[in-house]
């Protein structure tokens, strides 16, 4: 945790705890911590708590509590915050995705660009545990890292004007999965047979801030089996 | 409350208009999962209507946008419409607005186009009948939740709604807003903006000319946000790691040109901020047309504080 962790202001219902500067993976015990304390000394007061990358907002009912009482009970946490327990750590998902140019466009692409073989651009993407840093963009979608150097890539000049649910993707050292239908300019891989964003499930989304996930290479056939969508992309206009 | 007992559909869309939504107050506690907030743009507006109908707070009501909406009534219904001034009629006859009416079963209600605001509310007594999804109604049409089906769509051609039945007779309470309660949304908005967040890391005249300046309503403008345009505003950080963004910030892209989030705003977002509005300065931009002109003027949260629990203490009644 930085020195001095700032609160900055998000309105009259709302401070953002300003805990790291950079995006790390050891932030997410602090963050959890935090979050954890929040929900405790807030009670009934809590409206909402974004954690991201680095820092928490956290909304109150400032009809319960006025932002001075807020930021007064976030420096109390603050005074006397421990890590959460790495036992504690998120829940882990293993995403059965099938890697494939028809539904993973930019792997060429970012193989050519590493100087590697598709095949290792595999291996590195799916080797690897990522932690969830941020659910955001649309529902669901959770941003995770951070992906081998070698595949460090740029979003794409042009976003897609529709990116099909359940496409792997990578931008920047972030990889995500989309998990509903939406506009998107990230890098495609191949697509999971996850249900990402699913109705029939406590709080819908499948990923939660601070889990595990690893991406597990299936067949097409195995991809098929469990009901993913082989439709293949359309070539970047 | 409500009960759900002879909610038959009794209200049918004859004509959809561009925009209309069932909003209640929102979907709260939901933004870790990546889902926005949703909720009435103009919650001033909407909750007058609920207010004057003898709805409890957090009733769903309609949210018309632009107009264009055509509805009829199967039944008798009392009515409230707030907010923009949007010709309406019933039966060709216009409508008085901010208190409650009756709408007399087969008489057809009809919004035309904005005479000043944007969004009409419409609340009928009882309540809308519909499913909530992740503990709300809200509609938001991107992220495919809420509303009448629960995917977010907004009102169509022969949709038929249905409302709570609560007895004949309307509840006692006002009936009609004090007339200093109107908003007059012809006159060009004064915003508070609490400063707040990276307010320090712009430059001392983009500071100057925040606060100095009519900015101008751009057309891209929606229940996301709504961009200003006028001087470029700098601000020493270009980007920010993304961070969890509240109703009301005031952020500002490379461009120089600021967004106002408003309801359906993204959860996260990475681009440095002067502060957010107060959330009734918020409701009163959700008002504002394209190319209308608007004025931020910074204010203390204590004064912002008191100024919102003033207003939400007069919805403060037991549900009749």
């Amino acid at each position: 945790m930085n020195q001095k962790p700032v609160l900055e202001s998000a309105g009259l219902d709302g401070w953002i705890i300003r805990l790291f500067d950079t995006i790390d993976e050891h932030n997410l015990p602090w963050l959890s911590a935090l979050s954890r304390r929040c929900e405790q000394a807030f009670g009934d007061a809590l409206i909402d708590l974004v954690p991201s990358y680095t820092t928490l907002l956290v909304v109150f009912d400032p009809l319960m509590v006025s932002p001075c009482e807020a930021r007064a009970t976030i420096y109390r946490i603050l005074a006397d915050l421990e890590p959460e327990d790495s036992r504690h750590a998120g829940e882990i998902h293993e995403l059965p995705t099938w890697y494939d140019t028809s539904v993973g466009p930019e792997l060429t692409r970012v193989a050519e660009q590493a100087g590697i073989a598709v095949n290792d651009v595999i291996d590195a993407h799916s080797q690897q545990v990522y932690r969830v840093f941020a659910l955001g963009f649309a529902p669901g979608f959770a941003f995770m890292g951070l992906t081998d150097p070698r595949l460090e890539c740029a979003r794409l000049g042009t976003p897609r004007k529709k990116v099909p649910p359940g496409s792997v993707a990578m931008a920047g050292r972030q990889t995500a999965a989309y998990p509903t239908a939406t506009p998107g300019g990230w890098n495609l891989l191949g697509r999971t047979s996850a249900s990402l964003f699913d109705r029939n499930r406590e709080g819908f989304s499948l990923l939660r801030v601070g889990d595990q996930v690893r991406f597990v290479p299936v067949s097409r056939e195995a991809f098929e089996r469990e009901g993913g969508d082989t439709t293949p992309m359309e070539p970047l206009a | 409350m409500s009960t759900p007992g002879n909610s038959e559909p009794c209200i049918k869309v004859l004509r959809a208009g561009p925009l209309a939504l069932l909003q209640d107050s929102g979907r709260f506690g939901v933004r870790h999962l990546g889902v926005t907030q949703g909720g009435p743009a103009d919650l001033y507006s909407w909750a007058w209507a609920n207010h004057l109908t003898g709805n409890p707070w957090g009733t769903a009501n309609l949210e018309i946008t632009f107009g264009g909406l055509q509805l009829v009534a199967g039944r008798d219904l009392e009515i409230t419409i707030t907010g923009a001034d949007l010709g309406a009629t019933l039966d060709q006859k216009p409508v008085p607005l901010w208190q409650r009416i009756s709408w007399k079963e087969g008489e057809t209600l009809a919004f035309a186009a904005p005479i000043s605001g944007l969004r009409a509310y419409l609340a009928v007594y009882g309540g809308f009948v519909a499913e909530p999804v992740l503990g709300s109604v809200a509609s938001v049409t991107r992220e495919e939740l809420g509303g009448f089906c629960g995917k977010g769509t907004k009102l169509a051609a022969g949709d038929q709604l249905s409302v709570y039945s609560r007895g004949l007779q309307a509840g006692e309470g006002p009936v009609q807003v004090p007339c200093d309660a109107i908003p007059d949304f012809s006159q060009p908005a004064v915003l508070d903006l609490l400063p707040g967040a990276q307010i320090a890391h712009f430059t001392g005249r983009s500071l100057f000319d925040a606060f100095n300046t009519w900015w101008q309503v751009d057309d891209r403008a929606d229940r996301m946000g709504v961009r200003l345009t006028g001087p470029r505003l700098n601000c020493k950080i270009s980007t920010l790691v993304s961070e969890g963004i509240n109703l009301g910030g005031v952020q500002v892209p490379p461009d120089g040109q600021p967004i106002v989030l408003l309801n359906d705003r993204q959860t996260i977002g990475g681009y440095p901020r002067l502060g957010s509005l107060s959330p009734l300065s918020a409701a009163r931009l959700a008002q504002c047309l394209p190319r209308e002109r608007v004025r931020l003027v910074a204010k203390g949260s204590g004064a912002a504080l008191e100024q919102y629990r003033s207003f939400r203490a007069l919805f403060n009644t037991a549900p009749r």
